[in-house]
């Protein structure tokens, strides 16, 4: 099956006050029709901006330098403005961390659903608004007639996120892009939500690239996993293969860093990654972990280790991991 | 059974909120309803719950930065409420607080080493030299080296101003400290940093922590007995691995199944959560509509927090009348 998402080598670049710095670097992954790939990484490390780039909807100072980003067989980068936001929100959707500052508050939720749904489908303002209130019983707000008449303010955090994704529904997406989605909620709300994209996903074969920092909710709901540090992918599998055998030092890290639930024991001290993420403005050449790697080798300092697939399906960039499994 | 340090007794806290410059009506919510709770000198106690059951509340009540609308709070065997201004003074060197920003909890103009003096100032302890050498060693001891000293809160990362904000409540060498949801704006790989060094405080200093999360993997790994909150009333308390092992109170079963876990056996269908939290002003169990096992008394009773088997409290009706049996 071709693939639904190609990204190829896709560089996205800001200029600031403080010089250039590569928010994207060099990411290359793939998505199927269905597939949920989560992204893992802490703030900073680019994961926000790969899902703004894949929605060509990065912030004025910045720019995509290099790369292509192939959405059924189609390059966005090269589409014009008029086509991408045909687009947007039509195809590819996307459900942002906050939902109180993502929606309009002087707006009802009704209409914001529906101005999307006539954007794209072309319909009279009425039965576009009846689909928004089919769209919101979708996604399991009680008594939706009256709800659609909600401002954004009258809705608990919960009930936005959901109103958040009927809206990111509303259009039928081939593809979702979730950044973030649960962040802002208590965990018994987080569940709520993380099920209904799961059923949501099931039901219109919809494939979702799931954005977090968290990795409990990755090996809950992907099917694969890009592990990100500093701009880059630096390692990429099936989800089971990388909770089972994290080869990426980075990767090793934050799954021993994490308190219970990860690790059955409940060991006096955890194990800890020293050091913080590295800044962007200054990156030395070489590995960009080397600095917090217990591994680190004179070669790691002299050049940036690619992403290769050392076991099938496994991709990981480190030159160490890369050596040890050759000589296996 | 080790010293009592904090008795909580019949605590609570009203907050009036008026909806609206034309509304008369105003709304009285109880952050914090009927607390009862002991911490006992040496322990970390735990203290979850979802945003807004009160947990905030209940430690701004307990560091005193909160008057309660009723009830007592005492801390070795004194009741802090009644405290002037000077007594109030000393109880803050005893027990101090570490906050959950660290962005927005340190002057931006005054360099570490000034934020950390500071209480010694305030309390008229040592003299300059004295002073700026406890300054060093502290910041030695929570992992900031000496040239860091002169810097500005915004040259550090969270996780190292993180460790300032952890320094300045140590300084004073308090014997209890409250920490409101530390890690919870951190990374991951630092948040572990975090909370190793707060353990190794703890030996170091023979402290005592009141321990607020949400997250419950974090409480887990912290706390010696944990306390469940729910829309102000503490729901269920125990023993760490009692919690985790056999939770009684059917909203820890639900927050714990919410969970998400690294262990993918785990992966399936979890307990349906079902509702949201709060009907204003209704009678009978505050959980009652998001419940699985609604019992007719939880419509007209709030439960108590009643002992179980002498070793676990828990309020819920289902629980206790389990335990008649």
């Amino acid at each position: 099956m071709p693939p639904l998402l190609e990204i190829k080598e896709l560089i996205t670049v800001f200029d600031t006050n403080r010089g250039r710095i590569k928010a994207v670097d060099g990411v290359s992954l793939s998505l199927q029709p269905g597939e949920t790939l989560g992204i893992v990484g802490e703030s900073g490390c680019g994961k926000t901006m790969l899902a703004l780039s894949i929605m060509r909807l990065i912030p004025a100072n910045g720019s995509i330098i290099n790369g292509s980003i192939f959405f059924q067989g189609q390059d966005l980068l090269k589409l014009s403005a008029e086509e991408i936001r045909s687009k947007r929100g039509n195809e590819i959707a996307m459900v942002f961390q906050e939902p109180m500052t993502s929606l309009n508050p002087v707006i009802r939720i009704g209409e914001q659903i529906a101005e999307a749904i006539r954007l794209h489908q072309n319909l009279p303002a009425k039965q576009a608004l009846a689909l928004s209130i089919e769209q919101l019983r979708e996604v399991g707000i009680p008594d939706p007639e009256r709800r659609a008449q909600d401002y954004p303010h009258q809705l608990s955090g919960g009930m936005r996120q959901r109103v958040m994704v009927a809206m990111a529904m509303s259009c039928h997406p081939r593809l979702l892009l979730a950044d973030e989605p649960t962040t802002a909620l208590d965990v018994t709300i987080q569940a709520q939500i993380l099920d209904l994209i799961s059923d949501l996903k099931e039901k219109n074969n919809m494939a979702v690239i799931l954005i977090t920092h968290d990795l409990g909710i990755v090996a809950q709901t992907a099917e694969n996993v890009a592990v990100m540090y500093a701009g880059k992918i630096v390692e990429n599998s099936q989800v089971n293969e990388i909770f089972a055998n994290p080869l990426h030092p980075y990767t090793k890290g934050l799954i021993a860093s994490l308190p219970a639930s990860c690790s059955n024991d409940r060991q006096e001290h955890l194990e800890t990654i020293p050091g913080s993420v590295p800044s962007l403005y200054n990156l030395a050449a070489g590995c960009s972990f080397r600095e917090r790697c217990s591994w680190a080798e004179t070669l790691c300092a002299e050049q940036d280790p690619e992403l290769r697939e050392i076991k099938s399906g496994h991709f990981v960039a480190c030159w160490i991991a890369q050596q040890t499994k050759k000589l296996n | 059974m080790p010293d009592l340090l904090v008795d909580i007794q019949k605590l609570n806290k009203k907050y009036t909120l008026t909806s609206g410059m034309f509304n008369s009506k105003n709304r009285v919510v109880d952050a914090v309803n009927d607390v009862n709770l002991k911490i006992f000198k040496g322990e970390t106690l735990g203290l979850v719950g979802e945003s807004g059951c009160g947990k905030s509340t209940l430690a701004r009540l307990i560091t005193r930065l909160e008057k309660p609308s009723s009830g007592f709070i005492s801390f070795k065997g004194e009741n802090i409420n009644s405290y002037n201004s000077k007594s109030l003074k000393a109880y803050r060197r005893n027990v101090q607080l570490i906050f959950q920003d660290p962005y927005s909890s340190l002057n931006p103009r005054k360099s570490a080493a000034v934020i950390i003096k500071e209480p010694l100032t305030i309390h008229h302890i040592g003299d300059r030299n004295t002073r700026s050498k406890s300054v060093l060693e502290l910041m030695a001891k929570v992992g900031l080296s000496a040239e860091q000293a002169n810097r500005y809160p915004h040259e550090f990362s969270g996780g190292q101003r993180q460790r300032i904000g952890i320094a300045r409540a140590l300084i004073l060498r308090p014997e209890m400290i409250v920490a409101d949801e530390p890690v919870s704006a951190l990374d991951v790989s630092i948040q572990a940093q975090i909370l190793n060094l707060l353990k190794d405080l703890k030996q170091d200093f023979g402290l005592t922590y009141l321990f607020v999360s949400h997250d419950l993997n974090v409480i887990r790994h912290m706390s010696d007995r944990i306390a469940v909150m729910y829309l102000g009333q503490i729901v269920e308390l125990a023993q760490n691995h009692d919690i985790y092992d056999y939770p009684l109170h059917p909203y820890t079963q639900m927050l714990l199944a919410a969970v998400p876990s690294c262990d993918r056996q785990k992966k399936g269908k979890k307990v349906a959560i079902k509702g949201e939290a709060r009907i204003e002003g209704a009678r009978g169990c505050n959980f009652k509509n998001r419940c699985l096992y609604k019992l007719p008394v939880c419509e007209e009773q709030q439960p108590v927090l009643k002992d179980i088997n002498n070793k676990r409290f828990c309020a819920c009706h289902l629980v206790s009348a389990k335990e008649e049996e």
